[in-house]
């Protein structure tokens, strides 16, 4: 088991329950795996510093979870299936990692949400 | 005749002594640099969105090689632009 970070940009047509259908969607392929889900964060509408797919917004979200070192690639394939998906990106959390996130989830000294401005 | 030590100036000799630069994450005891965080990020940058020199920034060769890592992530991810003017 091994921490990871996945990090997740929707396209910004999605509404709202169709936003939330989807962060449940893969949260439920996490838990069906094996895995097990530590925090998730919806950023929610950000602006992109780039186009992407020729959108200048994307819904972001941000999932941490503990899971087999063979599961990233199953996860791969559903989100590359995925049309709503517009791009995805996974870290592996290292010790300091995983302490930074904590601190920083229980101090409240710093929120994406506040960033992004939404 | 004036032997060399015996030299006075009649202004004191500009002795410039810069602060010495000191690795700022070794210093805070930072062990871990997020990527999503554009503003902390954007201090290891210039205007075109560049990375920094370690000369300029001071950092240690272990935590440059993080920064670059987390603003190259932060890129992928379009939280920071690849190419641009005027990022501050």
């Amino acid at each position: 088991m091994n921490n990871y970070e996945l990090m997740v940009i929707f396209t910004p047509v999605l509404s709202e329950e169709e936003f939330k259908a989807a962060q449940s969607k893969f949260a439920a392929i996490v838990k069906d795996n094996g895995g097990e889900l530590v925090h998730t964060n919806p950023w929610g509408l950000k602006s992109l510093a780039y186009p992407i797919a020729k959108k200048t917004t994307g819904l972001y979200w941000v999932m941490e979870y503990k899971a087999p070192t063979s599961f990233n690639e199953k996860l791969k394939t559903q989100l590359l299936r995925d049309e709503s998906v517009m791009r995805h990106m996974y870290t592996v959390l290292d010790k300091y990692a995983v302490d930074y996130n904590n601190k920083k989830r229980s101090g409240g000294k710093f929120s994406p949400n506040e960033k992004a401005g939404a | 005749m004036a032997k060399p030590n015996e030299i006075k100036y009649l202004t004191a000799i500009k002795a410039e002594k810069r602060p010495k630069k000191y690795c700022r994450f070794k210093k805070m005891g930072i062990h871990y640099i997020d990527y999503k965080d554009a503003d902390f990020l954007k201090k290891f940058l210039n205007e075109q969105g560049k990375l920094l020199p370690r000369r300029l920034s001071g950092n240690s060769l272990k935590f440059q090689r993080k920064v670059s890592e987390a603003v190259k992530k932060a890129r992928q991810m379009a939280i920071l632009p690849y190419v641009t003017d005027l990022l501050k």
